[in-house]
């Protein structure tokens, strides 16, 4: 199978149970599938999305979404590195999604990010796929929300990686049970960032090369006063990845810890609902929301469905509204 | 006495032959055959798992062992090598880099156990580091940890190895990747820099004897085709580096000195009418012979058949007759500097050096060469790439490649092998045998004491590695223990890519028509047409690779690639995970047959049934076995038009999608 042919919706809900049911193998050819467009191959997708819905598996899918994203240079992949590293310690399966931008004049794209990761190969508990922004703003591939969620009813733990600074932040957010978002020191990125009116996004903040020592400390410090000054209580964390590696473990602890407190079903609808929300923002503009008696009623509506409903589902409910407007 | 002769004419350059293949005993007779012949200095190469520091018998070593240079395990095979070579008298060049200090640990232990103090031995082990992430690929370490193990070898080189050069600043591999002659000099001085600071900082040296070290780093330059240019960016070097004495504080004359060594211009040769590379050779010998103010110290100048696989003795020997018509016949020797007064090479050489100064301040900006790597990559990949577009599209000539190609039947590849050198394939499974041997006939519990030491020295920074890695290169350690206890402590690195930044070249007319082309067939796809680029085995040389990448993304497509040094396994667990539409593979270090099958192997064996393409130096007798493998497309040197290799992929991937579009609804 190497996602040429459309498959069957037999073989594709056939890939959704081998998901539900553990079978790791079955996770690239499912994002093969989740990728392709044309509404047909989109017909397909929802079959093998309908078997790892919460409504189908009476649960959300298990593994945790960790969305993690910083400018470039910060140390995203010797972190991401280290993490698999230490989630596999702990027997955890990882897969991770690197996301990387398209050029605007071809379309392509040079996914780089395999390369500055240091996975065993053999290793089948840890996955990595790459792929491109396409056309889309704000870091994220335009299937991101689907694979991640594929990806974790099969994986312990998805971390979805995007590059950027502002935009990202907010993409993220709407599909990540937990946010990381890395900031290194000097060079300006903390005041950029405390500037940038996304404080309030991140879950976990995390300061890179602490082997830098002094600028590093200052740095996290710089943070911490600014999300006191918001009456946040987002942790600052100081890490390096590099060896004598320090602070990663601090970040999965804590990773966990917080995945753990999460209302897990009321998050992931809450998710779902906003993607719902967003394409139908993106196809039909203002207008269409105006149509929908604006942003709040439209929330309002939303909220009102069943939580275990996916967001295509949620935005098909959407589209019968408007037109019934 | 006029002041247009020198009184007496100058002794030549030292000669050398970059040389060694398979086992240390072969490559042995090889010197002394070449010794014989009129060398006056040995070049070793060694093959690339001792070059990164593997044994023979690791999973990445295969196809590689004993393939580019001889493989060097431990003291036995370095005494074995060196057998019958007067150490004290010899001045022996080492191309190794991230393993630099392992290899001279184990030469100073074979000259002591023969009685030869290590302050008598000279030599060079070239030890640059940057140009590695740059360029060759041959690295082992993160920056930081191989800034020292270089530093720890300058200060102990010139507190215990007077005479022996410890590194030689490489600005070879730069204009190899694509540097212009700016880009070449200037990296390569701000490499020097990055150098000198580290020593500085480690501060093992004494401030009183801080000018040896100044004294004791040399280069090894490139000299190109425009050879008037090649000559005129050695001057300017010169001319730089006595201005970063007087930066160093450096007041003897003879510290001072600018000192270089050559190999001369690789990438320019071809693979169509391979004679022609004589010629090429012969001039930019000249470039770095001409001018007596900025003469080579030391010259190696490669094959006429470079470009089609590894040269033979005989091959080598036309090289190496080349330097000795150019010393002993013409009259080149006998005069002063020829171009005293020149206003062209003045000229030239002001350009350069304002040239360069404007980039040295760029790479200074940027931290500095160590923490500039991932600028100056990016550099290089966009040059080069702008030279592979302005030889595709004919803006560049050269001779028989793009421009008057037509040709007789050349006889100097008429032979069975295509006129090259083949290593015989059972040279990796001996070498595999023997170094287990030797470690099941050594004394176990002093390995590992030495070892543990070493990795106990490594982990506090202000210990000198050098006398630890001497101990252990007595004990009977081997190249791969000794680098994978230093992995252990340091970790492991992947350098950057620079291909993130690449932007674009080329004809855009017909990049239009592929772009068009590629959006057609992923249509079919239902997804974008993906492509993984991969570099299978040790060989770090990634410029073709980097070249396919950058122009796969400029013709639309979604291109994966991971850099270099990967097992068949990692290529084919990529290719699975990525779910790509097609898999494109580089070697250029000739072990193209083994690990090309082995790829497509692994790549069935994962399920995956998509077209797999290959490049690089693959003779045409390689090229029907590989297809007979399951290789859809085998390029070499020859295809140097990217666009023509995107449209075969692309259709590639198109056929395969068409055959299977009726199954798919």
């Amino acid at each position: 199978m190497n996602g040429h042919n459309l498959i069957s919706h037999e073989d594709a809900a056939e890939l959704g149970r081998r998901l539900a049911a553990g079978d790791r193998l079955a996770a690239p050819a499912a994002l093969n599938l989740l990728e392709q467009r044309g509404a047909e191959a989109q017909e397909r997708a929802d079959s093998l999305l309908a078997e790892i819905s919460p409504a189908k598996l009476g649960h959300e899918s298990p593994g945790v979404i960790v969305g993690i994203t910083g400018p470039p240079g910060a140390g995203k992949s010797t972190l991401l590195s280290e993490l698999i590293a230490l989630w596999r310690a702990r027997e955890k399966s990882v897969a991770v999604l690197a996301i990387d931008p398209s050029s605007k004049r071809s379309g392509g794209s040079l996914l780089g990010d395999r390369a500055r990761m240091a996975v065993d190969s053999r290793d089948d508990a840890v996955l990595v796929r790459s792929s491109a922004t396409a056309t889309r703003l704000g870091g994220l591939a335009p299937t991101t929300r689907e694979s991640a969620m594929a990806l974790a009813a099969t994986f312990d733990v998805v971390i979805v990686e995007t590059v950027g600074v502002g935009q990202s932040e907010t993409d993220i957010a709407e599909l990540a049970d937990i946010v990381v978002v890395i900031v290194q020191p000097a060079s300006g990125d903390v005041l950029q960032f405390i500037k940038s009116g996304v404080m309030e996004i991140p879950d976990i903040l995390v300061v890179t090369k602490k082997d830098l020592g002094k600028v590093a400390l200052n740095a996290s410090r710089d943070l911490h006063s600014a999300l006191r000054a918001l009456g946040s209580k987002t942790p600052v964390l100081l890490v390096s990845s590099v060896p004598p590696t320090s602070g990663v473990e601090d970040l999965i602890g804590t990773v966990e810890e917080q995945f753990a407190e999460l209302d897990l079903t009321a998050r992931r609808a809450r998710l779902r609902r906003l993607a719902a929300l967003d394409s139908f923002t993106q196809e039909n503009g203002e207008r269409g929301l105006r149509a929908l008696g604006g942003r709040r009623e439209a929330e309002k509506f939303l909220a009102g469905q069943d939580a275990a409903l996916g967001h295509r589902q949620l935005r098909q409910l959407l589209d019968a509204r408007a037109a019934a407007q | 006495m006029s002041n247009h002769r020198l009184p007496q004419p100058d002794r030549p350059w030292v000669m050398r032959t970059y040389s060694g293949h398979s086992n240390a005993k072969k490559s042995n007779e090889l010197y002394r055959k070449n010794i014989a012949k009129g060398q006056t200095g040995l070049s070793i190469a060694f093959d690339l798992p001792t070059q990164t520091g593997y044994d023979a018998d690791d999973e990445l070593s295969k196809g590689e062992v004993g393939k580019v240079g001889v493989s060097i395990a431990h003291k036995q095979d370095m005494q074995t090598l060196l057998d019958g070579i007067p150490l004290g008298e010899m001045n022996t060049s080492m191309t190794i880099n991230a393993t630099a200090m392992w290899l001279l640990s184990l030469y100073i232990a074979t000259a002591e156990e023969n009685g030869v103090d290590q302050a008598e031995l000279s030599g060079t082990t070239q030890n640059d580091i940057l140009k590695e992430y740059l360029s060759r690929g041959t690295y082992a370490f993160p920056p930081g940890p191989s800034m020292r193990l270089i530093a720890d070898m300058v200060s102990h080189t010139v507190n215990h190895v007077p005479k022996w050069n410890p590194i030689n600043i490489c600005s070879y591999h730069l204009q190899e990747a694509g540097a212009t002659p700016v880009q070449e000099i200037a990296y390569s001085m701000s490499n020097a820099i990055a150098v000198l600071d580290s020593v500085k900082a480690r501060g093992q040296v004494s401030d009183e004897d801080f000018p040896k070290v100044f004294g004791r780093i040399s280069f090894f330059v490139n000299a190109g085709i425009r050879f008037v240019e090649e000559h005129a960016k050695l001057r300017a070097m010169g001319k730089l580096w006595s201005e970063l004495a007087d930066r160093y504080g450096v007041e003897d004359e003879k510290l001072r000195r600018f000192r270089y060594g050559v190999q001369v211009n690789s990438l320019g040769l071809t693979e169509a009418q391979p004679e022609n590379n004589i010629q090429r050779i012969v001039l930019e010998a000249l470039a770095v012979t001409i001018g007596r103010d900025a003469r080579a110290r030391a010259l190696q100048l490669p094959a006429w058949n470079e470009a089609l696989g590894l040269p033979r003795a005989w091959d080598q020997q036309w090289a190496l007759r080349i330097q000795q018509v150019l010393a002993f016949e013409t009259d080149l020797l006998d005069y002063p500097d020829i171009f005293e007064g020149s206003i062209v090479m003045d000229g030239l050489v002001d350009e350069l050096v304002t040239g360069a100064k404007a980039e040295m301040a760029i790479v200074e900006e940027n931290g500095g060469a160590v923490e500039a790597v991932p600028y100056m990559k990016a550099a290089l990949v966009e040059s080069h790439s702008r030279r592979v577009s302005a030889i595709e599209n004919g803006d560049l000539t050269v001779v028989g490649q793009n421009k008057f190609t037509s040709t007789e039947e050349s006889p100097l590849t008429a032979d069975a092998e295509g006129g090259i050198m083949v290593i015989d394939p059972e040279v990796e499974r001996e070498l595999i045998e023997a170094v287990e041997n030797w470690r099941e006939g050594r004394d176990q519990e002093a390995v590992d004491k030495a070892l543990a030491d070493l990795a106990a020295a490594a982990a506090n920074e202000s210990e000198n590695l050098m006398p630890y890695s001497i101990a252990a290169a007595k004990a009977g350690a081997t190249t791969g223990e000794w680098s994978s206890t230093l992995r252990d402590v340091f970790g492991a690195y992947r350098g950057p890519t620079g291909i993130g930044d690449a932007t674009m070249h080329g004809d855009n007319e017909s990049l239009e028509a592929l772009r068009e082309r590629v959006e057609e067939v992923s249509e079919t796809l239902g997804r974008r047409l993906k492509i993984l680029v991969g570099k299978p085995g040790l060989d770090g040389h990634s410029n073709g690779a980097e070249q396919i990448a950058v122009r796969a993304r400029d013709v639309g497509m979604d291109v994966v690639y991971e850099g270099i040094r990967l097992t068949p396994s990692q290529i084919a667990t990529s290719a699975v995970q990525e779910g790509v539409h097609v898999v494109g593979l580089s070697i250029l270090s000739g072990s193209h047959r083994e690990l090309i099958p082995a790829v497509i192997e692994n790549l069935r064996e994962a399920g995956v049934d998509v077209p797999v393409v290959c490049g690089g130096i693959i003779p045409d007798h390689d090229v029907q076995p590989l297809l007979d493998a399951g290789v859809a497309r085998v390029y070499t040197p020859k295809d140097f038009e990217l666009n023509r290799i995107m449209g075969d992929i692309i259709e590639l991937v198109a056929e395969r999608a068409n055959a299977q579009a009726p199954a798919a609804v």
